[in-house]
């Protein structure tokens, strides 16, 4: 283990996030808000642990397998536990615990909030929420990679530590340019969503702090009735949309940029998960449609909503806790699916459920003709024993992961669907659940015991459970 | 620069490597999932997994918009058809490892006809090289620039030479030679020297001059050149074929030791003027009963890296004048550094080389060019040769008032038909040809010299 080079590495991480910082520091001082002096505050600490942290240069630069698990856990914990300074020294939320979990709940792209009523935070503390999902959607060190030099080529185990999906590849061959182009896209349609935002008449400050969280696919709102507040059926399309446009995988708008619409649109993943908006979508209005009287109010309702949870966004318009049970099984489902690999969306991911179609089918055949010999194919191209494998393997573990906490969170003694969408929307990074914490709910009432666990959900969520599990693994740390 | 290279075996590695470190994009296209996996979890480029020379793999490595292709698989035939796809998608330039003889010798229709730019047979050059350091038997190696005028030979200072303990001002004062000493080896450093250094016992000097003064200057400091006239080669593969041909040509002696009688019977069809032997190269009463103490030379060329070693430092304790072996795992370069060998070939390096050499030149279409590189002890330092340019910012200043970058020298300017060994007063002019040492790798430029800032 090369324990130098992952607390340099960690030590730059933090710089990046003081850096980042500053926006909402500039926020706060835009607004006259005397908080700003709370960021000020948790500025200077990162700038400072961060430089001494980077102070030593590391000698030798190998990044290997398992230092990328290890910068990657370290640095999305550490950012977490940095992050949430400017809350609890503002005071705005006043337990520590409570800011960590709001700020896990920003960087894992989640959106569960413990505050009963956001809109009494300033408005600096609501940028840097939002603001917290931006930069955990694509990625805390997907970021260093496109803005510092000295990447090397092993640090494409950085980047598959943090980028969701079961294979991670690079679209160029310079990691440092992938990151690059990666991070362009989002911003440029983070910008697009901004201005049409705008045109639907949303104040500024309020387009720019929503458009940050639906990029991430997070959710954290700034009104306490989410998009609801806005009541207007343009922006709620426009939500719509761009929370489907990030959880499709970024390689497909790299395609299109560079002309290969035809390759773009063959993509296997996006057809399935474009597939299954569709028809939950229309489910869902069908199943609606006597409590909204028409069909287009109903499909305004039912679009935003499977959109919004699939894309593990996050937002409301309405209080879905009122609708069939059909409907609200069909919202479940999609917790678990999930957005495509190499988005910003969460849940266990399109291309993985296709693996995992798949892989029954041909257990089928197999079953029936023992020596049937069956690739399993995927974006054309087939797929590697071991990623099938692997994909299995993670299903399992998501699953331990998911009794395990189950069984904590239920000593809160609360209802059962409370309990079991409290641990399916963090560790899939949606954010509101059903019963206590649906819609018009929170997570204030759950104890600081259930607050970690979940917060450990949550991050196990964002970086694919292995990376989190790994850092208990003691071999890792053994000197080889 | 865009840059695909097809075939993932000892020279792809070597030039993936050594091209993502000079900061191309360079895609990797192997047949074998594992390799691409390895290579790509190591070096900071993408791989594909296919077949090099089928139409999908290369669009899907973006080869319309590479600038160069690289083929460097272990079929020849697979490797000419993927730079004819290549060419054909659009591929700007396109080089091929050729080493079938029967292929190689159609050097011209290949680059013609076929567009490929590049033809290199990996034997063939090391064969040269081998070539190239018989004829200069006192050297440890030689190196030839463009017109091959001017050559950089490395030597090693004995504890008898008069070389030993002596600065070089007093070298210059002493012999009144033009040669330069231009980098020194000295245990695991490197010195780009200056006038008070002090050459000592097992230093490894590079010297660059024309061929005629440096064998002026070799006699005068006292080290004998005989020259070489017969050769022992032991192992009868492509390389020694090659070697055989040419120092037939030049009127040396040689004989070839092969194990394989059928091998044995092609070779003495294809080469009249040599003898062939049948028989265990690496038995002591074979190279007895053939003379072993009796050659100028042995070189060591069977397909086992150790029993080259072996070979060549049995030959060196026979009092052989000239013993090289070929070593193809780069691995173990520093293991023989120290032994009693006197060179050692490698046919993947120097194909590597060449090939980056290739490269390097190709990017530098403006500006000075890129003429000759080659990498000195153990690719600690590079020796290149530029064309200077008009538009470079060192024409006309005298060489002592450039601020040149530290560990670099000017080592040799070349104008017309005369070759200077610079001094403080001298300048650069336009279409000289001037050659740089430099322990700061990656110059792509002759303007790279100047410090800047």
């Amino acid at each position: 283990m090369n324990t130098r080079k992952i607390i340099s590495s960690l030590g730059k991480v933090l710089k990046v996030e003081a850096v980042l910082m500053c926006l909402a520091l500039l926020v706060a001082l835009y607004y006259r808000e005397s908080s700003w002096t709370a960021f000020a505050i948790a500025i200077g600490i990162m700038l400072l642990v961060g430089t001494i942290a980077d102070y030593k240069k590391p000698e030798d630069g190998d990044i290997r397998e398992g230092e990328g698990f290890v910068i990657v856990s370290f640095a999305w914990i550490l950012c977490s536990i940095f992050g949430a300074l400017p809350f609890f020294i503002s005071g705005q939320i006043p337990s520590y615990i409570d800011a960590y979990f709001e700020t896990v709940s920003g960087f894992t792209t989640t959106g569960s909030s413990i505050l009963k009523d956001v809109e009494a935070l300033d408005r600096g503390m609501l940028l840097w929420r939002s603001l917290t999902h931006w930069i955990g959607g694509m990625g805390v060190l997907v970021f260093v990679l496109a803005v510092l030099p000295a990447s090397e080529g092993r640090s494409i185990h950085i980047m598959r530590a943090e980028s969701p999906g079961p294979i991670v590849g690079k679209i160029v061959p310079k990691i440092r340019t992938t990151a690059a182009i990666l991070y362009a896209i989002y911003i440029a349609l983070t910008l697009i969503m901004v201005v049409c935002l705008l045109i639907g008449g949303m104040p500024l400050f309020d387009s720019v702090a929503n458009a940050l969280a639906t990029a991430g696919t997070g959710g954290f709102a700034i009104k306490n009735l989410s998009i609801e507040a806005y009541d207007s059926a343009y922006l709620e399309g426009v939500f719509t949309v761009f929370m489907l446009l990030f959880s499709i995988n970024f390689n497909v708008y790299y395609l299109l940029i560079n002309g290969r619409v035809a390759r773009a649109l063959k993509s296997e993943e996006m057809r399935w998960f474009l597939g299954i908006v569709f028809v939950s979508t229309f489910a869902i209005t069908i199943n609606n449609i006597s409590a909204y009287g028409t069909f287009l109010h109903s499909f305004r309702y039912a679009s935003f909503q499977v959109s919004s949870i699939i894309s593990t966004t996050g937002f409301t318009t309405t209080n879905f806790e009122t609708w069939p049970t059909f409907s609200k099984m069909i919202l479940i489902m999609l917790m678990f699916f999930g957005a495509c690999a190499g988005s910003t969306g969460g849940g266990m991911k399109t291309s993985r459920i296709i693996i995992m179609l798949k892989s029954i089918t041909r257990e089928i055949r197999r079953l029936l003709h023992p020596r049937t010999v069956a690739v399993i194919k995927l974006e054309g191209k087939p797929v590697d024993n071991n990623v099938i494998h692997g994909t299995s393997v993670y299903l399992t573990a998501y699953m331990a992961v998911f009794l395990i906490s189950l069984l904590i969170i239920s000593l809160e003694g609360f209802d059962m669907v409370t309990t079991s969408t409290s641990v399916i929307t963090c560790l899939n990074n949606i954010g509101p659940g059903f019963g206590l914490i649906g819609p018009r709910g929170n997570f204030a009432d759950f104890s600081q015991l259930s607050k970690l666990v979940l917060s450990a959900n949550m991050l196990m969520g964002r970086l694919e459970i292995f990376p989190i599990i790994m850092i208990f693994n003691p071999s890792l740390w053994r000197k080889r | 620069m865009r840059i695909v290279v097809v075939g993932d075996g000892k020279v792809g590695h070597a030039l993936v490597k050594e091209l993502s470190r000079e900061g191309h994009d360079v895609v990797i296209i192997d047949s074998r999932q594992s390799v691409v996996d390895e290579t790509v979890n190591s070096l900071d480029v993408i791989g594909v997994v296919g077949n090099g020379a089928s139409y999908s793999v290369q669009t899907e490595a973006g080869v319309e918009r590479a600038d160069l292709l690289i083929a460097a698989t272990s079929s020849d035939e697979l490797n000419i058809l993927c730079c004819l796809v290549a060419k054909k998608i659009g591929a700007s330039s396109t080089i091929a490892r050729v080493r079938n003889p029967d292929y190689s010798r159609q050097l011209a229709f290949l680059r013609d006809e076929l567009e490929l730019s590049l033809v290199i047979n990996p034997e063939l050059a090391a064969a040269n090289e081998i070539f190239r350091i018989l004829r200069f038997p006192f050297a440890l190696k030689v190196e030839t620039f463009t017109g091959g005028r001017t050559e950089l030979v490395e030597l090693k200072v004995t504890g008898d030479s008069q070389l030993n303990d002596v600065s070089l001002y007093e070298l210059e004062k002493r012999y009144r030679v033009k040669i330069l000493i231009c980098a020194v080896q000295r245990g695991d450093d490197v010195y780009i020297p200056r006038g008070d250094f002090i050459l000592r016992a097992g230093d490894r000097i590079h010297i660059t001059g024309t061929r005629p003064e440096i064998s002026t200057f070799i006699k005068e400091v006292g080290i004998v050149s005989d020259k070489i006239r017969s050769t022992m080669i032991i192992g009868g593969g492509r390389v020694a074929y090659y070697l055989a041909r040419m120092m037939a040509g030049s009127g040396m002696r040689v004989k070839i030791i092969e194990q394989d009688e059928k091998r044995c019977i092609e070779l003495s069809e294809s080469l009249e003027k040599t003898e062939i032997i049948h028989g265990d190269g690496s038995d002591h009463d074979t190279l007895a009963d053939e003379g072993i103490d009796e050659t100028d030379a042995v070189v060591a060329l069977t397909g086992i890296d150790e029993e080259n070693i072996i070979i060549a430092l049995y030959a060196n304790s026979k009092k052989v004048k000239k013993t090289i072996a070929k070593v193809s795992r780069s691995e173990l370069f520093r293991l023989v550094e120290n032994l009693n060998v006197d060179s050692i070939i490698s046919p993947k390096e120097i194909t590597a080389d060449y090939i980056l050499r290739y490269v390097r030149a190709m990017q530098n279409t403006t500006g000075s060019n890129v003429l000759t590189l080659y990498r000195i002890v153990e690719d600690k330092a590079e020796a290149l040769e530029f064309r200077v340019d008009k538009r470079s910012e060192c024409i006309g200043i005298p060489l002592k008032d450039l601020s040149l970058k530290p560990d670099l020298l000017v080592a040799g300017i070349t104008r017309g038909n005369s070759h200077i060994i610079p001094r403080g007063h001298d300048t650069i002019e336009a279409d000289d040809r001037v050659i740089i040492i430099t322990k700061n790798l990656q110059l792509k430029d002759l303007d790279d010299i100047l410090l800047r800032g």
